[in-house]
């Protein structure tokens, strides 16, 4: 290509002397910012904030169930803890921490100068972020601000007829309502400007079918936020018609059903599984290659198995409800469709260990978090296969068996890869390493704290431990699983705590990074770390998968092995 | 392929409309949110407790869908007279719509005083009330917010402030109104054909 930029063009290298500037010019600018590397970082931040909120109110949880008939809290105590943790979790942990990373790489991948829709993006933010304060003002304000310490106490999914006025009064859930709502309006924007970016902002010769997998992945789960996050969005607005115009839907005196509601929320719910691990998948599938060496393993049918999976998870949801008795039919159906998925995502597993396979394997932390990933997501993947039918689902379902289920795909899996792509990544944010020797302790650390905590929970929820109780008897014999559950819980705080310390010494000490620490092949780390506000000087062009490796390897360029 | 090394240039690099890709993104997301009220309302058919009941009070509102549905129409022709550089027709196009659009919410405002004042149907009398109002007015929502914007665009063009290179712009907001046109079809054949 002879009219094509070359990749060093992205760097400009004149280099800018300027004033300092002043504290407030400098938050100024990160309030007012519509540059979607700012929005990034802040969305980063902010979910980082959350997650050490709603770790501790796992710690309060975890120190409560402890011992036999503790009495640390209350139940009502209690109650407030879970429902806070999951709701958090979920929607100002998970959802954000994903959409900041996208939010900071996909432009940058694409060969972009900012996402497609600049304003858009920061009113997403924004919005997610005050849904966030409002759920947290609940502490405050749930009754009234004289009856502090009232947070919603409903469990994350909040079932009818619970959430009628009668049986929750004061406003906590409405907050949860609220803050939910807002959020889900932050995530729909966020996804569509995702979407349009991947459609309309791509560099010359960036086809679909040459975009790195991570951005295939964000398209895949945009797509699931559209469809997912609409019905949320719609059963919140009904519930807060129920609750403050005197509505119906899931009042059962007059005749509203309650079951409607849950087929609502896990309409939204499982896909929301898959939403938050879609990411993960694509930080593993650009993480995996880079350390070992290989281009990954079976492109064409890691897409195709992750448009699968976007498919099949809109078709699942009710595997939730099995307890409910919906009948054979619907029993027979969501065993199936849930099994069935089970058939792209081991595709996935499956490209992974090969494109590992004759790899010369670098085991950096990231890569580290990337491989126990790729074991514990296995895991959790079979005990899911267990729990899909429905039989042996109506012996343990609402036990700590599917606490500890879906926990090892939410930590095991998600929260693993995105600390991956934090010690991936951090170089190219920051411009400076992070440090390896607190990365292998923030790792092993948190591997024997996760197995200690998540192995452990199996066994209470098959010996009969039902989830959201605040104590339980001393002849259960439950007390010394759950001892060692909580002690899990401890070596995963010394862990975060490790990598807390870590992000910070090394924003301020590490190591100065240079573009490509790594030796990576996708457009992030052709221009500078941290990038310049406009991203590329020239906007780039590629001809292949991998355009840093065609410049690095002129002689032997992927795009001559191109179909 | 090896012919493909030996095409000296590749096709010129051309990519889709950002704004048509964008609203395309939200209408997706916003027939998710109708489908749910759809299916609650279908759901809760004949569920009420107590009357009235959609046969006894409901009404065939054939002129508002009429006029809802012609705007669809205007506002294309609308977009077409722009994209022509034909400014005075657009804008009369665009009072079309925003004429059509307003007639179908004054029907709709016609009804719902008579059902609530009339027929003592509230959103709390019974299940049909909760879904009926829900649905109903999820969509005049929508209907208002595109008949503000509608008219923006109209102001717009009043005072000279479009030209051609707006049709693109013009063209995202019409695909909206078709879109809300769109779900009424639905709407209107669910509660008021099938529903009654």
């Amino acid at each position: 290509m002879a009219d094509s930029v070359p990749l060093t063009g992205a760097l400009d290298l004149t280099s800018a002397h300027e004033r300092r500037p002043l504290t407030l010019e400098i938050l100024h600018a990160w309030v007012t910012t519509v540059d979607h590397k700012k929005i990034g970082l802040m969305y980063i931040g902010y979910a980082l904030i959350f997650l050490v909120i709603a770790g501790l109110e796992a710690i309060v949880m975890r120190v409560q169930l402890a011992v036999p008939q503790n009495s640390l809290v209350s139940p009502q105590v209690f109650n407030r803890m879970f429902t806070m943790h999951g709701t958090t979790m979920v929607f100002f942990v998970g959802m954000p921490i994903l959409f900041g990373f996208g939010n900071y790489l996909i432009p940058l991948m694409l060969g972009a100068r900012d996402m497609a829709f600049p304003r858009l993006n920061a009113f997403s933010f924004w919005i997610s972020v005050f849904g966030g304060l409002l759920l947290y003002f609940s502490f405050l304000g749930g009754d009234g601000l004289y009856g502090a310490g009232n947070a919603p106490d409903v469990g994350w999914f909040a079932y009818a007829p619970l959430t009628a006025k009668v049986f929750s009064p004061g406003h906590s859930t409405d907050y949860w309502t609220l803050g939910i709502f807002l959020s889900g309006i932050g995530s729909i924007g966020t996804a569509l400007n995702i979407v349009t970016t991947i459609v309309v902002m791509r560099c010359p010769g960036m086809k679909l079918s040459r975009m790195p997998l991570l951005v295939w992945l964000y398209l895949v789960m945009c797509f699931l936020v559209f469809i997912a996050v609409g019905p949320l969005t719609a059963a919140q607005i009904m519930l807060s018609i129920d609750r403050y115009l005197g509505g119906h839907f899931f009042d059962t005196q007059a005749g509203g059903s309650a079951v409607l509601w849950m087929h609502f929320f896990w309409i939204f719910g499982h896909p929301e599984v898959y939403v938050l691990v879609l990411p993960a998948f694509g930080f593993a599938s650009e993480i995996i290659p880079v350390f070992s060496r290989k281009a990954i393993f079976g492109y064409p049918a890691m897409v195709t198995a992750s448009v699968a999976i976007g498919f099949i998870s809109l078709s699942v949801w009710a595997h939730h409800m099995f307890t409910v008795g919906m009948g054979p039919g619907a029993n027979t159906f969501f065993t199936l469709s849930t099994m069935i998925i089970a058939v792209p995502t081991g595709i996935k597993i499956f490209n992974w260990v090969a494109t590992l396979w004759g790899g010369n394997i670098r085991f950096t932390t990231a890569m580290l978090f990337c491989v126990a990933f790729l074991f514990q997501f296995l895991v959790a993947g079979l005990t899911g296969i267990m729990l899909s039918a429905s039989p042996f689902n109506w012996q343990l379902s609402g036990s700590y068996f599917v606490v500890a289920h879906f926990h090892y795909v939410l930590v095991g899996a998600i929260l693993f890869t995105i600390f991956a792509a934090f010690y991936y990544w951090f170089p190219k944010m920051s411009g400076r390493m992070m440090s390896e020797t607190l990365g292998k302790w923030h790792f092993w650390l948190f591997l024997i704290g996760f197995h200690l905590t998540f192995d452990f929970m199996h066994i209470p929820g098959m010996l009969g431990m039902p989830r959201r109780i605040y104590t339980y008897e001393l002849d259960r014999g439950w007390g010394v699983w759950n001892l060692i559950v909580s002690t899990g819980a401890v070596f995963q705080a010394l862990a975060i705590a490790c990598f807390v310390i870590n992000l910070l010494r090394s924003y301020f000490k590490g190591k100065i990074a240079g573009p490509d620490p790594w030796d990576a092949w996708t457009l992030e780390w052709s221009t500078a770390s941290p990038p310049p506000v406009y991203n590329f000087a020239t906007i780039p062009s590629v001809q292949s998968r991998r355009p840093l490796w065609d410049l690095k390897h002129p002689e032997d360029s992927d795009s001559k092995y191109e179909l | 392929m090896s012919t493909a090394s030996i095409t000296p240039r590749e096709q010129p690099w051309i990519l889709p409309s950002r704004g048509v890709v964008g609203i395309s993104c939200l209408i997706v997301a916003e027939s998710a949110v109708f489908i749910i009220f759809v299916v609650a309302y279908i759901f809760y058919l004949g569920k009420s407790i107590s009357g009235p009941n959609p046969r006894d009070v409901l009404d065939v509102p054939i002129v508002g869908t009429i006029c809802l549905l012609s705007s669809s129409l205007a506002a294309y022709l609308a977009v077409g007279a722009l994209r022509r550089n034909k400014v005075r027709i657009c804008s009369l196009w665009l009072a079309a719509t925003v004429l059509l659009g307003s007639i179908f919410l004054a029907g709709t405002a016609r009804e719902w005083y008579q059902l609530i004042y009339k027929d003592g149907l509230t959103i709390r009398t019974n299940l049909f009330g909760t879904t009926f109002y829900s649905l109903v007015g999820l969509h005049a929502t929508h209907v208002i917010v595109g008949l503000v914007m509608l008219a923006l665009a109209l102001t717009f063009t009043l005072f000279g402030r479009v030209s051609e290179a707006h049709a693109q712009r013009l063209d995202v907001l019409s695909l909206y109104w078709h879109f809300v046109d769109a779900v009424w079809v639905v709407v209107f054949t669910v509660v008021y054909v099938l529903g009654r």
